[in-house]
Formats: structure tokens, sequence, C-alpha cells
């Protein structure tokens, strides 16, 4: 029993992550018609923004201590972070180890920013080229992106704590009347799941109850028509594109105490949340949060000492074969809309 | 209207090509007329750097790279000598090779077998290369190592801890210095019992591939050897980033051990996610719950942060050993880098010198030769205390390090403490023990490639 509520806890953690890079690619789908894999790039840049963050926040200065030695015999370099210089150090510590959250503002702009200049600069000159054109592009694109990001911050994954009080674990078990200890979930993975669905909450919501969203849905499902009414929906659409960047960079800073961020990450997320999209229906934003976390909760339950022992190695296909099945029985996946992605 | 597919143009194309492709053989024999592959003419002597220059293992690459650079540096008689004046051997002059100055060609691994091969294969036709060495995988150095064998090159393995690298895969033109599988497990043993005592039930996380496997299988056996049961092993992909999903069942398991089999990117994320669970303060049979990673690496362990406090690990070298070889080595690293080498750095250093002694030795770049010259060698000062080159395996013997993560780090290099330093009588095997292939596990004869 507490190992299915872990593993549904997991599901849930895993399934966020999922569902906010789905909801990203299915945005962009919908909107700009333009399969994007340059989406998994976006969330790690998002997570680099938290560890550029913390850089600039840790910008040091050199003191040379007379008392203490380098590796090399040599009176030892000591870093002092500006921070201390600038409020002292209780405040500058402070400061240091709230470097995710705050990188959370710092992301939204240049995610922002980032996605704009994206569909501006290069994917707009791919909107009537074929798919296999746009994924080649924006693929061919991931792989820069990444590159780019080794160059400056080496292949090596970089540890982002999150702020010293939310590194324990809660206990579970205990509230819900179990043995202390057997369901215990980190904080950190607690508030990913809250900050996931809170994301999630104000993307509908934008969408539906928004005079912009309104005529941005109505766009999506006819955009002739829209365009004929004399609005300008490719300013609009290339908005969606900044913020369905936002979105991926968000998910990326707030993953990077989960794991430290590397520049190859995001390809670790692309294939899932590709799969994702399409089991959820391309162009479907409810299906690709529903299937985010459906998936995640699939893939969670298939690690399980358990299920391994009856079906070895099912931990790594487990969310392939379940999307061959939905494909097989439903096509359009889950919550797919007639007419797209069918001419 | 009837259209030829003879033109001009076409014709000579084939014939260039055709005449290219006949030349070949030639161009590649003519180079073995001492009746050796890439025999050096001139007054340089190419030697091949495989290591990943892209790839997750980059970092690791880029440090082996500047540790071959310093060996070049070191063997043409620039710099301070580095190990050359503390290492036993005094076959080398610092006037390069045999007479000959020392050049070298670099090419990337990309941590792929695939790729890797192509490199090595272009350094040894394309540039000449007459040694090659380098890598950060054991997949990568196994797939080297039989190419190498196939062309008639000497392969000096870089970081490489499989068992199979030297065991069933051995060749007898491939050398490997770093330790292995078997030694990490027969070294942590006895530092695991003291410490966490011998009733213990442990839990194995082990990456899914062939290094993997061999961690797992030398841990467990040495573990359970002093009494600790083992109560689950669970593969994990190499892929996995998110661990959470292989952690959370250890909770309700009662082993209270967790030995994590992941290097590199798998290792970072496995630790900090069962740190993140809670493992570490978690009690268990009313023992504290530990954490083990077989094998440490400084420049990974930098990526986990405060997690690897107070874990045991094994490593073959680490800056802080205070043995005069050490000391030349960092001395001379750290003031042409400004940082400490790794234990991926060293390795590959003393590997380079390693060679470079065995042709002076020798008399001749012959692979044969070189190999003879290799085997059986014994030698000191160049970190490890005194090591034994094996003929029967081409594995180095020598001390092996117990280390934990340091509690309290003095600078972003200083992440590992030294606990033990286990004698090599301690990890000496049998070359024939069934970890390392048994008894039909075999060098080969030879192969000097002409």
């Amino acid at each position: 029993m507490e190992a299915i509520i872990l593993q549904i806890l997991n599901g849930l953690d895993k399934g966020s992550a999922y569902a906010l890079i789905a909801l990203g690619l299915t945005l962009i789908f919908g909107t700009l018609g333009v399969v994007n894999f340059a989406h998994g790039a976006l969330f790690m840049i998002g997570a680099f923004c938290a560890v550029t963050l913390s850089r600039i926040l840790t910008l040091s200065h050199t003191v040379i201590d007379e008392s203490k030695t380098d590796f090399l015999g040599n009176p030892l370099k000591v870093d002092v972070p500006y921070v201390y210089d600038f409020f002292g150090q209780a405040t500058g510590d402070a400061i240091i180890d709230w470097a995710v959250p705050l990188s959370i503002l710092f992301a939204i702009p240049v995610m922002m920013l980032i996605g704009v200049v994206m569909e501006r600069g290069l994917i707009k000159h791919f909107y009537k080229r074929p798919h296999a054109d746009q994924i080649l592009v924006t693929f061919g694109l991931a792989i820069v992106l990444q590159e780019v990001i080794k160059y400056f911050y080496g292949a090596n994954p970089i540890p982002t704590p999150a702020p010293e009080a939310f590194t324990g674990s809660f206990d579970f078990g205990a509230m819900l009347g179990f043995d202390p200890n057997m369901i215990i979930y980190p904080y950190w993975r607690i508030i990913y799941f809250i900050f996931a669905a809170i994301i999630i909450g104000g993307v509908f919501a934008f969408l539906q109850f928004t005079t912009f969203g309104m005529v941005v849905r109505a766009g999506m499902a006819d955009r002739e028509t829209v365009k004929l009414l004399g609005i300008n929906i490719d300013r609009r659409f290339t908005l969606m594109f900044g913020l369905a960047a936002a979105v991926a960079g968000l998910a990326g800073v707030m993953y990077t105490p989960i794991n430290s961020p590397n520049y190859h990450m995001g390809m670790d997320f692309l294939v899932l949340s590709f799969v994702v999209v399409v089991v959820g229906g391309m162009g479907s934003l409810p299906g690709a949060v529903l299937a985010g976390f459906l998936l995640g909760t699939l893939e969670s339950f298939a690690s399980m000492g358990a299920v391994l022992e009856v079906l070895p190695g099912i931990n790594q296909i487990v969310i392939y074969l379940v999307a061959i099945i939905i494909l097989l029985t439903r096509p359009r996946g889950l919550m797919g809309r007639k007419g797209v992605m069918e001419d | 209207m009837s259209k030829s597919n003879f033109t001009r143009r076409g014709l000579l194309k084939t014939g260039a090509a055709t005449g290219a492709g006949l030349a070949l053989p030639t161009y590649l024999s003519a180079a073995a007329h001492e009746g050796y592959l890439n025999a050096p003419t001139g007054s340089t002597v190419t030697l091949g750097f495989n290591v990943p220059q892209s790839g997750p293992y980059a970092d690791e690459g880029a440090d082996e790279l500047r540790a071959y650079e310093l060996a070049v540096e070191h063997l043409n008689g620039g710099g301070d000598g580095g190990m050359l004046n503390t290492f036993s051997s005094k076959a080398l002059q610092g006037n390069g090779i045999l007479g000959k100055k020392v050049e070298y060609v670099t090419g990337d691994t990309q941590t792929k077998s695939d790729a890797a091969r192509a490199s090595a294969k272009s350094m040894i036709e394309k540039d000449g290369a007459i040694m090659i060495t380098g890598g950060s995988s054991s997949g990568v150095a196994v797939a080297v190592q039989a190419l190498c064998q196939e062309a008639g090159i000497i392969f000096m393995a870089g970081l490489t801890h499989s068992n199979d690298t030297t065991g069933k895969d051995r060749k007898a033109n491939g050398f490997r210095h770093f330790f292995n599988s078997y030694m990490s497990g027969a070294a942590l043993a006895p530092v695991l019992a003291s410490n966490y005592g011998t009733d213990r039930k442990a839990y194995h996380l082990t990456a899914d591939y062939n290094w993997g496997y061999t961690t797992e299988e030398a841990v467990r056996a040495s573990t359970e050897a002093m009494g600790w049961e083992t109560v689950a092993a669970v593969k994990t992909p190499l892929t996995q980033t998110d661990f959470s999903a292989y952690i959370t069942p250890v909770l309700q398991s009662d082993a209270d051990v967790l030995v994590l089999n992941h290097y590199g990117g798998n290792m970072v994320n496995s630790l900090t996610n069962a740190v993140q669970f809670g493992l570490r303060e978690k009690m268990v049979n009313g023992k504290q719950f530990e954490i083990v990673v077989p094998l440490y690496s400084r420049l990974m362990a930098k990526g986990a942060g405060e997690n690897v406090k107070g874990i045991f690990g094994s490593t073959n070298w680490h800056w802080s050993l205070q043995d005069e070889g050490s000391q030349a080595f960092v001395k001379s690293f750290g003031t042409k880098y400004g940082f400490p080498p790794s234990q991926a750095a060293h390795t590959c250093y003393v590997q380079a010198l390693l060679y470079a002694d065995a042709v002076e030795r020798a008399g001749s770049f012959a692979p044969c030769a070189v190999a003879e010259a290799l085997e059986g060698f014994e030698f000191d000062g160049m970190g490890n205390g005194p090591t034994l080159y094996r003929a029967e395996d081409h594995q180095c013997f020598k001390d092996v390090l117990v280390v934990k993560g340091k509690e309290n780090p003095t600078s972003e290099f200083d992440l590992l403490e030294i606990v033990e330093v286990t004698p090599v009588d301690q990890v000496m095997y049998a070359p024939d023990h069934p970890q390392m292939g048994g008894a039909e596990a075999s060098l080969g004869t030879c192969n000097n490639g002409a």
C-alpha cells in the first residue's frame, strides 16, 4: 500500500514536468502548426536561467587569506560574493540560498524574449514548409542551443540546490496514519507539483477567460476567419510562442533542485514529451496535461521491483507500449480533435 | 534517344577513386617497412589521444587532454619534468622518445564506441599514430582496444573501470593502468565492515551496462563474503535522469545500505535523489541508513554538491596524496592550468609516460617489443606506490584509495578525503579469476600490424 501511494506521488511529480513541457508543445502546435523539436532545449535553457542567476548572485572578488594555503601551498584565495558587501553576510547568504525561486522572476522575461526571437527569427520562415522541414530545423536549433550552453557551462551537471528550508522531506505516512518514515516525500517535489498545477491552471484561465485568450482559441480553430475579421492573429501567435517558451523555461527553473542541470537535460525530456502530446491528442491542451500525468504515473509503477520481477525491462518501454495501444485504439489520441494534422 | 552513362568526367572520377583505392594498401605498407605499422621515419613520432571532447564526459576528456599535453611537454624536455623526476625508471631523458620529438593528434570518442573506433582508425591510418590512448568509458575502451589489436597498434587505456577491459576482453596490444571493479570491491569491503558492521542488508541500484554489471558483481561478492546480505539489485536504464521511482522502493525494503553502481551523470542524479528522499537520515533495523558509491570521480562529485558528504567510495588516485610522484604531478599540472588534476588526468599522464619509457627500454617502437617491455614491468614514483604491470592480463596492480566525501571542504577541489590506502596485496586476484572471464580469457598474440 505504502509503495503504491509513493509511486502515485512519483508519477504525479514526474507527470507535472511532462505535462508542463507537453503543454507548451501543444500550444505551439495548436497555434502555429509547427512541430517544435527545440522545446526540450527551452526547458534546458530555463534550468540554466537558474544556474545563471545563482552565478550572478555569487559573483565574487578574491581576498587573500594568509592563514590558509591552497593545493600548491600558496596563500589561499577566498572568493567573497559581492552580495556580502552590499547586504552583509546573513542577508547575502539568504539571497544566494533563495536563488532558484528568485530565478522564476528572472526566467520569465528571458524566456519570453528567447521564444519571440526564435519564432520571429527562424521558425516564422518555416510555416509554409512541410512538417519534416520544421522538425529538421527545430532539431538542429536544439543541438545548437545545447552546444552553446555546453560551451559556456561545461558538460558536467551543476548543483543548484533548493533553499535550505525546503531540503527535507514531508512525512505523508504519519499524516495518513501509517508508520512514520514509510511514506516520505521531498518538500521540493511537492512544491514542483503545486507549481505545475498553478502554471497549468494559469494558462488555461488565460486562454479561457481573457479576450486575448479567446481570440487565440478562435485562431486555433479557424485562422483564416479570424484574419478576415481584421485581427492580427500572427502577432498573438508569436506571443503564444513566447508564453510556451516561458512555461517550458519555468518547468526547467523549478526542476534544477531535483536533478543538477546539464546541457543534455532537454533531450532527455523531449522524446517523452512528444509521446505525451501524441497520446494526449495533437493540439489538445487538456489531453497533453492528462497524458503527462498518466504516462508519468505508469512509468513510476513500471519501475517497481515487484513489477520488474514479472516483466523485466518493462520500465524502459512501458510508455511507448501504452502509446502504441492508445494510438491503435484511438488514433487521434485521448482527447484529439478531428482535423488536426489530418490534411 | 539513348543516353550513355559514360561521360569523360564520370570516367575520370571512377578512375581516380580506383587508383586511390589501389594505392591505399601500398601507402599503409610503405610505412611498415620496419616490420610494423606506422614506424616513425622522420625526426618526430605521433601519438594519438582519443578522448571524449563532446558528449556527457567532455569535461573529463578535457582534463585527460590537458594531462596528455603536459606529458608531451615533459617528454620533449619542457616544463619542470613532472613525474619524470620521480619515476623509478630513468630511461627517459627529456629528448622525446628514442630521440624523436613527440607530436600528437587528437580524436573525439564522444563516449560512443563507433565514434571512438572511427576516430582511432583515422588517427592510425591518416595521421600515422604509433599508439592510441585515452577514453573515459569501458564500452569505448573495449571497442578501441579490439581495433588497435586488429590494426597492430599499442592501446594504453585511459579511464576504464570495468573488469572486462583486462578481464574477458583483454588483448595483447592493450594495457590498463586504471584500477577495476574487482579492486574497488576488495578495497571497499573491509572499510565498510569496520564502519558499518558486518550485519547489513544492501540494496543495489546498477547502471544497465557492462561496467554496472561488473561493479555490482564485485561489490556484492566482497560484501557478502564478510557477512552482508544483498536484498535486491535493480538495473536502471543508462538514460535515466530522475531516479525517484527507483529510490522509493528502497524506503519500503528492509535494506539499511544503498549501493549506487552508477557513474557520471547517473551517479550525480541518483545520489542527489537518494539524499532528497531522506535516506541519509533514515533509521532501519536500529541502524543508520548508509549510501555507498563504489567508483568516485572528483569531477563528477562536484555535480552532486553537498550530497557526497560522508559517503564512501573508491578512487584510483587523488591530488591530495603526499607521495613525491603525486606532488610533482600536482605541482606541474596546477602551475600550468591553475587547478589540481583529476584521477582521469593522472592515469592518462602516467600511461603516456609508461609507454614512452617502454619504447626507450625496448629500443623500438614495434608494438610487440613495447608490449614485452611493459609486461611484468615494476615501477614506482608515479603516485600509487610500487606498481606491477602484470604480464598475464596487462593490468596494473597497485594500492587502491578508499575515499569519503569531505564534511568541511576548504575549496571546490577539496571534495574527497582519503580514508584508507588499501595495500596492493588485498586487491590482488588470479588472472583466471571468474570475475575476469575465467580460464577462457586470453590475451591472444601480439600484433605488429605488418
